[in-house]
């Protein structure tokens, strides 16, 4: 029988390949998660996020690899995962014909919230004691569902669902929580009310491994940041690290007309040039010097402020990471346009000058 | 994982599909108005005739003589029908995202699926006894005593429990909720080629072995001797012996195709 000690990391991911057919979706992924930290998981579609959460979370079997959650291994010990994690995935997990009081009270029957567990310890213990009723009260206070608790789920805006789905995932309070891709498609108040949940749980003492396509995301929230790319951990490290490696970010600068945009372009070879838009994509650290350094270097080859219509200044996003890792543009739905195409400007953008 | 917590959660996902029952009651008014619409159509419209063709009496019978002729089959075809509604309702589940969570939980792995069967069970005791009434209601009389109504309802119980496994694999297997409506419209079907509603020697020759042999003869014969105060001799064993293999299938299969991993 497994089990975490003090000293155990609460995810443990050694040599993970996981093949459909012959096509290798996870393919050699070492990961490590310590207890009590926000790992976040960073890749497009179909980098093999998804499958790794489902393999963690026992609903998948794994291929190849010893994984282990807090402490019980995931093949022989699944019981002992189960009755550690909470998963909320992509898809809302709820009961749609049940009220969201119902649904809460569903999921704390099925923890045995009023029986004192055992493999839980330390300061949980005092909450486990009570009833399944009061915690049901807790958790509709704290994610604000009062007013709407015994309507059915079917009547939730969007924001509710999430917030309900979260909720059901942590009334069993768990010590590993999967939150796969938890903000696509939620406004921005919303994202951020997450968030805020998340570094609650995190204080609390629990471990957070989250799959997202968002950089700024990952950012806020993560300790260690895996790039996932092909089935592969492309890069590893703390938000700062990655960011090292990746060239800052970039200035699109807009020209007047073709004949200055070839002009600038022919004095910076490798910089992506947009015929159509007459833009020409320069790196750019984010700093103002940097800023200055652009417009003098595009000065001295010959074109001056007046050639210049207007310029945009974007953050280094998930199309500049990958594109720095991997030496390929990203399939992320964000970024839409390929970046050989140089795109005027990329979601997100931190500010626009205007000519 | 103990046997206390598989008989608990069980009981959770039962109180779970009381309450859908309860949101969603369109579905089960329509399950239970069949059978009786079938109960009104056969005794009022064929009911007549039908039992001047009645064996074992002067001359024949009458409309009340077919009445109490097909009020077994009519039961049985009242079990099939929740059934039905079952494999439509596990069906919708596994579309939802809540089964994947289920799946994720320290819980008995068979509890959704107990508590599908139980909640299918209860509404199939409700809808017989319903439909009981009606038939009573229509002038059904019977010499049963308490024994002979004991064994029906064990019986009906019985049969209920096993055609509820077979639809939940049904609604299982099924890659659609639509898929899962029509698959198990052969055990609404199967009870008129029985001798639910002729005797099976009025049939030809290779339909009258077919209504024989197959399952619902026996149930509705037994059923039919236990609501009459007559003996059911071996067909209640035979009855018996065909629930226990139909829910023991049923329950194994379903078993293996809700552990298989969701092919998202």
């Amino acid at each position: 029988m497994g089990g975490m000690t003090a000293t155990d990391p609460a995810i443990e991911i050694v040599g993970l390949t996981k093949f459909y057919g012959d096509h290798a979706v996870l393919d050699g992924v070492d990961l490590t998660v310590p207890e009590g930290t926000v790992y976040a998981l960073l890749g497009p579609n179909g980098a093999g996020k998804t499958t790794i959460v489902n393999i963690l979370s026992t609903l998948l079997a794994p291929g190849e690899g010893e994984i282990r959650v807090a402490g019980f291994d995931v093949r022989r010990e699944p019981a002992g995962v189960r009755a550690a994690i909470g998963v909320t995935g992509q898809f809302s997990a709820i009961d749609e014909l049940l009220t969201g009081r119902e649904n809460l009270r569903l999921m704390a029957d099925l923890a045995h919230l009023d029986r004192a567990p055992r493999y839980r310890a330390g300061r949980h213990r005092a909450q486990n004691r009570a009833t399944a009723t009061a915690a049901v009260t807790v958790m509709l206070k704290r994610f604000d569902l009062v007013d709407a608790a015994d309507r059915r789920v079917q009547t939730y805006s969007g924001g509710m669902k999430r917030r309900l789905d979260l909720a059901m995932t942590l009334i069993a309070r768990p010590r590993v929580i999967f939150l796969d891709e938890p903000t696509t498609g939620l406004d921005p108040r919303s994202r951020r009310d997450l968030w805020a949940i998340v570094r609650e749980q995190v204080a609390d003492g629990v471990t957070v491994l989250l799959t997202t396509q968002y950089l700024d995301e990952a950012d806020q929230l993560a300790d260690r940041i895996g790039v996932l790319d092909g089935g592969r951990l492309v890069a590893e490290g703390t938000a700062a690290q990655l960011k090292r490696r990746v060239p800052g970010g970039h200035v699109s600068v807009r020209f007047t007309d073709a004949a200055r945009l070839a002009a600038a372009a022919a004095t910076h070879p490798g910089a992506a040039s947009n015929a159509e838009a007459l833009t020409l994509q320069l790196p750019h650290d984010g700093s103002i010097a940097g800023l200055r350094r652009v417009l003098d270097s595009l000065a001295a080859g010959g074109v001056g402020d007046d050639g210049i219509a207007g310029l945009t200044v974007g953050t280094a996003d998930l199309d500049d990471v990958f594109l720095a890792l991997t030496g390929r543009v990203s399939e992320a739905p964000a970024s839409g346009v390929p970046a050989t195409e140089a795109p005027v400007s990329r979601a997100p953008v931190s500010e626009g000058i205007s000519a | 994982m103990s046997t206390s917590y598989t008989v608990r959660d069980s009981a959770t996902m039962l109180r779970r599909n009381l309450l859908h029952i309860r949101r969603y009651p369109s579905l089960s008014i329509m399950l239970i108005a069949q059978p009786i619409l079938f109960l009104l159509l056969f005794v009022y419209v064929f009911g007549g005739t039908l039992g001047a063709g009645l064996p074992g009496r002067q001359g024949g019978g009458g409309r009340g003589d077919y009445l109490v002729f097909i009020t077994p089959g009519i039961l049985i075809m009242t079990v099939a029908s929740v059934a039905l509604g079952t494999a439509i309702s596990t069906a919708t589940d596994m579309t939802t995202g809540i089964i994947a969570r289920f799946r994720t939980m320290n819980i008995a792995r068979a509890a959704v699926l107990t508590g599908h069967v139980l909640g299918a069970v209860l509404k199939t005791g409700f809808a017989v006894v319903i439909v009981t009434g009606f038939a009573f209601l229509l002038g059904f009389r019977s010499e049963a005593g308490p024994l002979g109504w004991l064994g029906a309802i064990g019986l009906l119980v019985l049969i209920a429990f096993s055609l509820t496994w077979l639809t939940v694999g049904l609604g299982l297997a099924a890659d659609s909720v639509e898929t899962a409506s029509n698959t198990p419209l052969f055990l609404v079907m199967l009870p008129f080629i029985s001798s639910g509603f002729v005797p099976t020697d009025a049939m030809p020759a290779g339909l009258r072995q077919f209504a024989e042999y197959q399952p619902f003869t026996p149930m509705i014969n037994s059923l039919r001797a236990l609501v009459t105060g007559a003996q059911a001799g071996s067909d209640l064993w035979l009855a018996i012996g065909w629930c226990a293999l139909i829910a023991l299938l049923g329950y194994l299969w379903s078993r293996r195709l809700f552990l298989r991993v969701p092919a998202k």
